[in-house]
């Protein structure tokens, strides 16, 4: 498998207090890819994900150290402004969770009018873009107007995928975004998934192997916040080299 | 693809010229939300200083044994003014604890109904009326009648006063026991007043004290409705149904005095005042720390 | 074997205790019904001779038998509404700095410190009002403001310390653990998730606040702000020592005034006549009114936007 320099981690370490979540993780995703991550719960993948946007940080007594090369630049380092790094490496959560207040456009327009694009033209435009790539325009064309919350949870998840995309991030961060939805919902997001990676980079944490299988180019298994293994999906499916992965995947684990 | 880029280019030229506008603006408001913490506590800090350093140099042994002096003489003290005070909030308590008690276990056992909805309704805008109010309506319906200023208008005012705060209080802290202790008691065969008595509201009972304390301590501050009720009076009475002296009235009445000694004199006595009301609160707060541990 | 006797006697202690529980509570709105009635009826001889004119009277002299209580609603709304106007911004400043900004070790000793605001009694305020704030008033900030706005009619006149600016601003010191600690508790329940979704987004934490916190909690800010309001409304003490207890219209704010609640207290001791008391009770009666109205407005909000928890 070719290593590309896009996006990579040296020696990532986080924690919470004195608790080490995720220990020495080393991995790189390559461009217009989707990598998944998947290991039981408990096993830092929540919390690896959250140091790649530098949101970790955010939590009140969580410490980072390490690397994490975006295009060749440490995104840890001194000189770069989360706020500017955040809207470069979006995110999407577990639960939809549309601003509630806003309606379905301002939802989407809202990371646009912090970066203080003024102007409706542009903003109708990126909104209209967003919500397309989405899946979404076609169901709430009509409900621009309308609150974001109003909507049904998997539509609300879509617009949370519209929001992110809106600020045309170079990375999309999914934090097992279909775990609160039905099953028709799912689909519809697995879908978009793969028609997604076109335009960005997709990396993906998932409690659900089948999800990680369908959908991802590469998948990487943690245990207790070591990488166990990563590699492409057919192969670590199939064919894993280390046994916890293989006991992992064939359900015989803990 | 191309025209993706050019997009993309054209958004980071925007939000280069953006940000550090915001990055200015993010910063101007860590200064602001902290200088309004700080200014929220000027004040604060202010009472306690100018209360601790002037109400000191009025304590002595005789200020806390001795009667009020008359009109121009120096000297005298609060000893009736702190008697006073305890019979009225003794006597507040006498009414505001049963009935507080009695609406809290209410609300805590039978609260899921509309009707007890609007019972607590009720008792949150009973809470909110200004106190002065309450007074009044003591004054007109026990104070006029009776044709005199008394301590039982005083107790009576400052009872209602505590009934909102003991009962709200003791509703929150009777949820606290688990629901497998009601019905462990009820397995028993206990009847349900009994197990609401003697095993949930008896196992509560430090922490419900703890409630009562800090509700004495509200109402040993309150000035406003006293004035209306037991007035008060510059000598000793055990009379409960004569005009009483009490510790914050005697404040008002000296603070807008226009002797210097009198206002020594208030100092001295709201320092009395609120190392009470702040022991009460720190004391309540510390044991209730211990109580969730 | 249950004996049929004594499920009965158990069945029917259980009701009486229920019984008398129900009743006991139930006497916290018959008391609120009592007290509005009461007050009205006692101050029927007003309502009659004056009817709404007791409203847009501007005389309140006693020794005349004329009642009109304007001046003191004036007092009341302008003192109030100036509290609010410096509370407010402050208290959201305060509760944003407790949740959003200050760490754990920091903000738990702040909060309660702003607590404490709200344990020290009003008289307690209303001695410090006299001896330390109007002075401070006197000497140094209103000959400042009148230098520089004087000509403002809202600033001028003598500097006298006390007057309406003192009770606004003392009130204002008594309303923030009010506003700021309501306000704390509605940002505490929002969800962590939503303000990681703004950061997420490239937000600044500032706009952060403004995008999950604020405007996520307007309604509850609202609620907040207005049971500041109406404890303003009704706070007696510090007021009545602080705002030179002058029933006049002035547009000033560094004149005196009187408010409902100071007037009441002012005039309790000499109430002889049953037309002074009964406009002293009309004037109780309407301060009963308006905090009813206002706080029932509040709690609906702060009620709302908190998700039924009680807002205390």
């Amino acid at each position: 498998m070719e290593i590309s320099s896009f996006f990579s981690t040296r020696d990532l370490n986080a924690w919470f207090g004195k608790t080490l979540a995720v220990r020495a993780v080393n991995m790189s995703f390559a461009e217009n890819t989707v990598s998944a991550i998947i290991g039981p719960s408990g096993c830092g993948k929540s919390t690896f994900l959250r140091c790649l946007n530098r949101l970790h940080e955010e939590v009140p007594g969580a410490r980072v150290n390490g690397t994490v090369l975006l295009e060749n630049k440490n995104i840890y380092s001194k000189d770069v402004d989360p706020v500017e790094l955040r809207r470069q490496i979006g995110m999407v959560f577990q639960k939809p969770n549309p601003f509630p207040a806003f309606s379905v456009f301002d939802n989407v327009a809202v990371g646009l009018k912090l970066a203080g694009i003024r102007k409706s033209t542009i903003l109708k435009d990126a909104v209209e873009r967003s919500l397309r790539m989405a899946a979404l325009w076609d169901e709430v064309k009509d409900k621009l107007n309308d609150a974001g919350t109003s909507l049904s949870g998997g539509q609300q998840q879509r617009l949370c995928i519209a929001r992110a995309l809106a600020v045309e991030p170079r990375v999309l961060l999914m934090d097992e975004p279909t775990s609160a939805l039905d099953p028709i919902s799912t689909a519809k997001i697995e879908e978009l998934v793969s028609e997604l990676k076109k335009a960005v980079t997709i990396i993906i944490v998932t409690h659900n192997m089948q999800q990680a299988a369908r959908i991802s180019d590469q998948t990487a298994f943690f245990l207790l916040g070591d990488l166990i293994e990563y590699g492409a999906t057919s192969q670590l499916f199939t064919a894993p080299k280390d046994n916890r992965t293989e006991r992992y995947i064939t359900g015989r684990f803990g | 693809m191309k025209q993706k880029d050019y997009r993309i280019a054209l958004l980071n030229t925007w939000i280069e010229k953006s940000s550090q506008r915001r990055k200015v603006i993010n910063w101007g408001v860590y200064v602001a939300l902290s200088l309004a913490a700080i200014l929220a506590l000027i004040p604060l800090i202010s009472v306690f200083s100018f209360v601790t350093f002037r109400g000191f140099s009025a304590l002595d042994w005789d200020f806390f044994i001795s009667l009020p002096k008359p009109v121009g003489e120096i000297g005298g003290g609060i000893a009736n003014a702190l008697v006073g005070t305890a019979i009225l909030v003794g006597f507040g308590t006498l009414i505001g604890l049963p009935w507080g008690f009695g609406i809290g276990i209410y609300l805590s056992e039978y609260g899921a109904s509309k009707r007890a909805s609007a019972i607590r309704f009720t008792v949150d805008l009973l809470a909110s009326i200004p106190s002065i109010v309450i007074g009044l309506f003591v004054y007109a319906a026990v104070v006029v009648p009776m044709k005199r200023f008394s301590a039982y208008a005083g107790g009576i005012a400052l009872g209602i006063l505590m009934v909102p705060t003991v009962a709200r209080s003791t509703e929150e802290i009777l949820k606290l026991v688990p629901i497998h202790i009601r019905e462990a008691g009820l397995a028993l065969g206990l009847p349900r007043w009994k197990v609401i008595l003697r095993i949930i509201f008896r196992g509560s009972l430090g922490a419900l004290i703890t409630g009562v304390m800090l509700s004495v301590a509200r109402v040993s501050g309150e000035t406003a409705p006293l004035l209306f009720t037991a007035l008060s009076n510059r000598f000793w009475s055990h009379r409960l149904d004569q005009p009483i002296a009490s510790l914050p009235v005697q404040i008002y009445n000296y603070a807008i005095s226009p002797y210097d000694d009198w206002h020594r004199q208030a100092w001295g006595a709201a320092l009395v005042l609120i190392f009470f009301v702040l022991f009460l609160n720190l004391t309540t707060r510390w044991a209730m720390k211990k109580g969730t541990k | 074997m249950i004996r049929s006797k004594s499920h009965k006697d158990i069945h029917f202690a259980d009701r009486f205790f229920a019984g008398t529980l129900q009743a006991i509570a139930w006497g916290v709105p018959l008391l609120l019904v009592f007290i509005a009635i009461f007050l009205t009826w006692k101050s029927l001889p007003t309502i009659r001779l004056f009817g709404f004119s007791f409203l847009t009277s501007q005389t309140w002299d006693p020794v005349q038998d004329q009642f009109g209580a304007l001046p003191v609603v004036y007092g009341t709304l302008v003192s109030s509404f100036l509290a609010v106007l410096l509370a407010a911004p402050i208290s959201i400043g305060v509760a944003l700095f407790l949740t959003e900004l200050a760490p754990s070790w920091l903000a738990r000793p702040v909060g309660f410190l702003v607590e404490m605001l709200a344990a020290i009694p009003s008289v307690v305020y209303g001695l410090w009002g006299i001896f330390v704030l109007a002075p401070l008033l006197r000497t140094t900030v209103q000959p400042a403001l009148a230098k520089s706005l004087g000509h403002f009619p809202l600033f001028e006149g003598p500097p006298l310390g006390v007057g309406m600016m003192a009770a606004g601003v003392i009130l204002a010191i008594m309303i923030i653990p009010t506003i700021a600690t309501l306000s704390r508790e509605v940002f505490l329940a929002i969800p962590a998730i939503q303000r990681e979704n703004a950061l997420a987004l490239g937000a600044t934490r500032w706009e952060m606040m403004q995008i999950a916190v604020l405007k996520t909690a307007r309604s509850g800010i609202l609620g907040a702000i207005i049971l500041g309001l109406g404890r303003a409304l009704g706070e007696t003490m510090a007021v009545t020592m602080l705002i030179g207890n002058r029933a006049e219209i002035s547009a000033s704010l560094l004149a005196p005034g009187q408010t409902m609640s100071s007037l009441l207290a002012n005039e309790y001791a000499e109430a002889s006549g049953e037309l002074h008391l009964s406009a002293l009770l009309e004037v109780g009666l309407l301060l009963f009114l308006v905090t009813f109205i206002i706080n029932a407005l509040a709690r609906l909000f702060v009620w709302r936007s908190t998700l039924g928890k009680s807002p205390r």
